[in-house]
């Protein structure tokens, strides 16, 4: 098994592991880490693809991995804000008692 | 400077690829400088004005970059062509029109207007750029500017409770598909070793592995299929729709979805235009699902925006039909079907917007019983959108469903064509049951005092969306050769990059 | 030797996810992603991108975790319930994880063959060459990421001010 395989595998795992989180936590708070664990899965595939690369000296894996540890910094305090302002309404994190529409 | 120099280069300066870009975020930017002078208690008005002129410079820059030559500027990460200002015109003129309608519409509700207006212009500017960028980089960067900007929209009536609860949902599944998208990208850029779309392109012709591009394209597929509401991942829409303010439903239904397969264009016909084998089947099956869960659940409802929700679904599905046909035909059909949709639905949602109130407490079906008798003109704009929706001639909604069909058939794909027109037989039945409760039953006094009376911006943007779906199903033609040229720009980068846009078309 | 710093750090990072999906308590969840983070980051430095391991700590473990755990702490959000919703969340999430995950590693042990030759670059990444890539080739991406920052300020205003 090279290396390379290693460092996907890693990734791969990561990225189940947080989907299981987003997909079956009922807490927003949990969900929304659940994804952070995904985006970082995808970061270290980046950056295992461009060391392993043919084109390492371009930088193109490390600048998209930069480029989205910034996008996630801003998801996540818009996300924060949200549950905020969620929680001020119905005093509640949890998405099972955010039933107020039907149909 | 590694960029070869053509003549045509040098003529101009880069930053003419992205003008309507800089306008859109310059005006944004005005906005929040004047929200900060502006005293508390005073009309937000003016700001929405100085927005709605900032987005006419916007589709102004956008027409003139079709005297431009196609190319690419910025190293590569943007290209301005026919294709992209097709998209950037479908975009602004949504803005624009969403601006009208929510020019009275926040009025003595809530003091965060000015913020409003910037979060619309900053969120136009991210769809723009996702329709002009042939970088991956630029495309998720872009994609999470119009995504976050529509999260927060979404939750805008805040002392409601729908409508926090839509903001979270729409972020929450918004995230996920973020997160799908990314890896997906990740995998792209591990098969050709680029994010550039010309060098997967290359990539992908190249012989690089098919199985780690079927994952890569499923992925991206996944992610860019929950931001335009694709069966099967459409579960967040109907709970969004239904929550979030009525003016920002009709945005957010039609800009960032015209934006979103604007992109899956790119990647699919542009970057993986050489593989087709890999994601027809993909796009065979979300196209029968959405279609059919979109119908078959808009039966059921009995709350009008939720009812929308579901016919967006399903016309997501008639959309991605074009999909399956061969490059020019189905790009200029997709492309066509985008600005038709884009017409008849944010006009449904103005009407509901004004017909039901800040409040929205009148969304559901008998609650627009008789109202042709009390709005009559209201009522009658709606019946447009709503025969346009459901696709009959004269009106853009036939247009673009008989464009889709027909490139379907072209291709070979005639069942998935059958299967369209049997899903607009069953759409007619939901569509025609709001008419019949807007015309036929009889009048009940209104239960509450009915304030609705029409401001003369909404009654201007009323006007022109009707105008619109009139004038794209009686005169398509030029819109549709706008279409055409779009398509056209995608029969590789070194056509697109000598390919001078076909400025006959404006002098027609 | 970078072997054996790989399996250990690797073996943290997964213990660290599989934890964070176990704990109930959000606090608990939140700081076992701090240890996910910083292992990454080891792996990272291992893979020769030493910037983007030190960004990975600074911004990850530092800035949003602390954002992380202190709404969790003013919200005193406790533990999470168990509903039916979480239970039928189990039955058609898990399945699905687990089928995501076994096409993931298909692929990518498959994948052997065609990159199996291909070795570690022996070359180091200066920040200088970072910030000629970053403020040249993608000079608008970069500016395009201001405009996304601005409209996260503006949520973030719009989000946490009551309304008057």
């Amino acid at each position: 098994m090279s290396s390379l395989t290693g460092y996907l595998l890693v990734s791969a795992l990561i990225f189940s592991i947080g989907l299981a989180g987003a997909l079956t936590r009922r807490s927003a708070i949990l969900v929304l880490i659940g994804i952070e664990l995904m985006l970082n899965a995808a970061n270290l595939n980046f950056i295992a693809f461009w060391r392993y690369g043919p084109n390492a000296q371009a930088l193109t894996g490390v600048m998209f991995a930069i480029f989205s540890i910034g996008i996630a910094a801003a998801e996540a305090a818009v996300g924060l804000g949200i549950v905020l302002a969620v929680y001020r309404h119905s005093k509640t994190t949890e998405l099972d008692r955010m039933n107020s529409m039907k149909g | 400077m590694n960029e070869p120099m053509t003549p045509s280069m040098i003529a101009f300066s880069p930053a003419l690829r992205i003008l309507p870009e800089i306008l859109m975020t310059l005006t944004g930017v005005l906005v929040m400088l004047v929200e900060a002078v502006l005293k508390p208690r005073t009309s937000r008005k003016p700001l929405g004005i100085v927005a709605i002129l900032g987005t006419l410079a916007a589709i102004a820059a956008s027409v003139y970059q079709l005297f431009l030559p196609a190319g690419t500027a910025f190293f590569g990460t943007v290209q301005s062509d026919a294709f992209s200002v097709f998209f950037h015109l479908v975009i602004g003129c949504i803005v624009l029109v969403t601006l009208l309608i929510s020019l009275d519409y926040f009025e003595g509700h809530t003091s965060f207007v000015g913020e409003y207006y910037a979060l619309i212009l900053f969120g136009a500017t991210g769809m723009m750029l996702m329709t002009c960028s042939v970088e991956l980089l630029m495309v998720f960067i872009s994609l999470e500017i119009s995504s976050i900007s529509t999260y927060i929209l979404a939750g805008y009536r805040k002392r409601s409770a729908t409508s926090p609860e839509a903001s979270i949902k729409y972020f929450l599944l918004g995230s996920f598909a973020t997160a799908f998208f990314l890896y997906g990208i990740a995998l792209c850029f591990g098969a050709t070793g680029s994010t550039n779309l010309y060098e997967i392109a290359k990539g992908v012709a190249d012989g690089a592995s098919p199985l780690l591009l079927t994952v890569a394209f499923g992925m991206m597929l996944i992610g860019l299929g929950f931001k335009v509401s694709l069966a099967p991942f459409h579960v967040w829409t109907p709970d969004v729709y239904e929550g979030a303010p009525a003016p920002v439903v009709g945005l957010m239904s039609t800009a960032p979805k015209a934006a979103a397969f604007a992109v899956l264009l790119r990647i699919a016909y542009g970057a993986f235009g050489t593989a087709i084998h890999i994601w027809m089947p993909l796009v065979w099956i979300m196209a029968v699902l959405s279609m059919t869960i979109g119908n078959l659940g808009a039966l059921t409802q009995r709350n009008v925006k939720r009812m929308l929700a579901y016919s967006s679904i399903a016309h997501a599905g008639y959309l991605l039909v074009a999909f399956t046909a061969l490059a020019p035909m189905g790009i200029a059909a997709a492309s066509f079907y985008t600005a038709a949709y884009a017409a008849m639905n944010v006009g449904a949602f103005g009407i509901i917007s004004y017909l039901s109130g800040y409040n929205e407490a009148r969304t559901s079906l008998s609650d627009f019983a008789g109202i042709a008798r009390r709005h009559p003109v209201a009522a009658a704009a709606f019946a447009v959108f709503l025969i346009s929706l459901i696709g009959i001639p004269f009106t853009a909604g036939f247009f673009g469903k008989f464009y889709v069909f027909t490139a379907a058939i072209n291709s070979g794909n005639a069942w998935l064509a059958v299967l369209g027109l049997l899903n607009s037989g069953v759409a007619a039945f939901y569509y025609l049951r709001l008419l019949a409760q807007m015309y036929m039953v009889p009048v009940e006094p209104p239960r509450e005092a009915d304030t609705a009376h029409a401001r003369p911006a909404f009654i201007l943007a009323m006007a022109i969306l009707v105008l619109a779906v009139f004038a794209l199903g009686i005169f398509p033609g030029r819109i549709l050769d706008l279409a055409r040229a779009g398509a056209a720009t995608f029969s590789g980068p070194a056509n697109a990059a000598s390919q001078t846009v076909p400025v006959a078309l404006l002098r027609r | 030797m970078n072997v054996a710093i790989f399996i250990l750090f690797a073996l943290l990072c997964l213990g660290g996810a599989l934890n964070l999906l176990l704990q109930r308590h959000p606090i608990n969840s939140a700081l076992s992603l701090i240890v996910v983070m910083s292992s990454l980051s080891v792996l990272y430095l291992l893979l020769g991108a030493e910037f983007l391991a030190l960004a990975q700590i600074i911004v990850y473990s530092g800035a949003i975790m602390v954002l992380f755990v202190f709404v969790i702490m003013l919200l005193n959000a406790g533990e999470e319930e168990r509903t039916h919703g979480s239970r039928a969340a189990y039955f058609a999430g898990i399945p699905g994880v687990l089928a995501l995950f076994a096409v993931l590693a298909g692929t990518f042990v498959t994948l052997r063959l065609s990159f199996g030759g291909t070795r570690l670059g022996a070359f180091l990444v200066t920040t200088g060459d970072l910030s000629r890539v970053l403020f040249r080739n993608l000079l608008l991406p970069f500016e395009v990421t201001s405009v996304l920052i601005l409209v996260a300020i503006l949520g973030a205003v719009v989000l946490a001010r009551k309304e008057h």
